[in-house]
């Protein structure tokens, strides 16, 4: 059996409808005059206004090389990011450490390490699967450039972007 | 070389320059306008919703050296209709292989040029050095303006056909059974006005109003107090007005009687294939079809150019010419109040359903209508 939609019964102000267009009228410019004296809370305008710091401490933004408290970068070149890395945005050429050096025991550094910050999901799986505490997530989230080639980020400016943090995996250190 | 200069002194070259130059004035200030309703269309709809719409694109001051940020509250976003109108000519002009070509190339210009057209018979100014501020000063203003804006559907009805795709011909479909049932009451609600006036011109129905005060308002405007003949009349009047702009809203294919369009349940209706300065054109009709409207209804019901207290441009000399320009400013201010109204209704009502449209319509609008002539008849025969 067909189901009867119930209908309501509407009044003679109801059916005529222009009260209602009024009382429309009524909210909406009540939002309009509210906005125009400035009453209504709008959203952040965000290249003058950001949110940066009420960024929790295991915010996820750009991934970046840290160094010890001696500014010897971290990574031993284990390419353990290289491999969990989902879109394959990590490149790494390991170089060999002689065994004359002091940091012999370490037996790798490396020579190049690239990140491609178009393929990069900052997922943190790098971050998480770093045996030395090299890799971190930083807060920078507003990653952009005007080539591919500037999107690319090279050894040397991931480590300018990640700065010192000191860490408990000391591999660096030749007394341990 | 005489029979040229003869030429360029005679009344009839005085006539054809002066009417390119009014036909060029107007265009430039309409299409001009259209952009910025456009603009305010958008902004004003953010405002009442709660957001602040586009408030970026400004002007590059800073280019000009005036050592200005190029982003100010004040005249941020006002560049936005020139950055929307470049971007639109410039993208690709896509034509999907299976549309029928030439229905599918003048349908959009179809539509614009109904709407440009019916404007040519509008009296948006008093005159200046004598020259009446109307292109075409023709007896049967009215009557033209519903003949030429209701060629404008051909415009949809042909997209959506020629686009040989579902959502277009829906909508060109519902435009074709809107058109029909809204044109009858449009047509039928200004009779009533005419009846009382006893004037097809357009000029001649602003005339009457400046000496006796403008239809929907007859004691403010005319600086005395309304006659019992006046106070009768404006019952119908008032009727024949809100039957009007709501054919009107139906007319010009706005909310809540855009069913053509219907973004959201026709993706686009009849436009959803055309792409860059083509869906432009579209566009521009639309809007132009909206200050056509509004100009409409003002000229009928709110007096047109007139505004108490302000003379009209028939004195001589700079004064006259002032006044004229002024006079042209007061009825384009009075169009631009009437679409914000226009968008205000826009941002407030919901779509009527198909069925309410037609109800609607034939139901209600063309009874109200009708009826309403014969009250008019009934009051101008014995009161008037």
């Amino acid at each position: 059996m067909a189901y009867q939609v119930p209908r309501p019964k509407l009044n003679f102000a109801e059916k005529i409808y222009l009260p209602s267009v009024i009382a429309g009228l009524k909210i909406t410019l009540g939002h309009l005059w509210r906005m125009l004296r400035g009453k209504t809370h709008v959203c952040m305008q965000y290249p003058e206004e950001k949110w940066d710091s009420h960024l929790p401490p295991h915010y996820r933004g750009a991934p970046t090389l840290v160094s010890d408290e001696f500014g010897r970068t971290r990574c031993v070149a284990c390419q353990l990011c290289e491999f969990i890395c989902p879109p394959r945005a990590i490149r790494i050429k390991p170089g060999e450490i002689p065994t004359k050096d002091k940091f012999a025991k370490v037996e790798k550094f490396p020579e190049q390490f690239q990140i491609d910050m178009i393929r990069c999901i900052y997922c943190g799986l790098c971050e998480e699967v770093c045996p030395e505490q090299a890799i971190f997530l930083k807060k920078e989230y507003a990653i952009t450039g005007t080539s591919r080639a500037a999107m690319m980020h090279q050894k040397e400016k991931l480590i300018e972007m990640g700065g010192i943090q000191p860490g408990v995996v000391n591999k660096w250190n030749e007394k341990k | 070389m005489n029979a040229i200069l003869e030429f360029l002194h005679s009344d009839l070259f005085f006539m054809i320059w002066t009417t390119l130059a009014k036909s060029a004035g107007l265009l430039g200030v309409v299409l001009g306008m259209v952009s910025y309703t456009v603009y305010a269309e958008r902004r004003v709809s953010s405002l009442m919703q709660d957001r602040l719409g586009p408030n970026r694109t400004g002007f590059p001051l800073s280019l000009l050296g005036f050592g200005i940020k190029d982003w100010s509250p004040i005249l941020g976003g006002l560049g936005q209709p020139i950055a929307d109108a470049v971007k639109l000519l410039l993208k690709e002009d896509f034509t999907p292989a299976y549309v029928k070509k030439f229905y599918y190339w003048i349908a959009p210009a179809l539509g614009i040029a109904a709407a440009i057209i019916s404007l040519a018979v509008i009296p948006f100014g008093s005159s200046i050095a004598g020259v009446p501020m109307v292109i075409a000063n023709i007896g049967i203003g009215p009557l033209f303006i519903f003949a030429i804006s209701s060629l404008g559907v051909y415009g949809i009805v042909l997209a959506g056909w020629s686009a040989n795709s579902k959502y277009p011909f829906l909508g060109a479909i519902r435009s074709t059974s809107q058109l029909i049932s809204y044109e009858l009451a449009l047509g039928l609600s200004v009779v009533p006005l005419f009846l009382i006036i006893g004037k097809l011109n357009l000029v001649e129905i602003v005339h009457y109003q400046v000496q006796n005060g403008w239809m929907l308002l007859p004691g403010i405007t005319a600086g005395k107090l309304p006659t019992l003949s006046q106070i009768v009349c404006w019952i119908p009047i008032l009727i024949s007005f809100l039957v009007f702009t709501i054919a009107m809203f139906a007319e010009t294919n706005r909310l809540p009687f855009d069913l053509p369009e219907a973004e959201t349940e026709l993706v686009g209706g009849y436009h959803t294939e055309y792409s860059s300065m083509k869906f432009a054109l579209f566009f521009l009709g639309e809007y132009t079809a909206m200050i056509t409207g509004s100009s409409l209804i003002i000229t009928l019901f709110l007096g047109a150019w007139h505004f108490p207290g302000i003379p009209d441009g028939s004195m001589a000399g700079w004064p006259g010419v002032l006044w004229g320009l002024v006079n042209i400013g007061v009825f384009f201010t009075k169009v631009f109040a009437f679409l914000i109204f226009f968008i205000f209704i826009r941002w407030t009502l919901p779509r009527f359903r198909y069925d309410q449209l037609m109800k609607l319509g034939w139901i209600w609008l063309f009874e109200i209508a009708l009826v309403n002539i014969f009250l008019t008849a009934l009051i101008v025969a014995f009161v008037h």
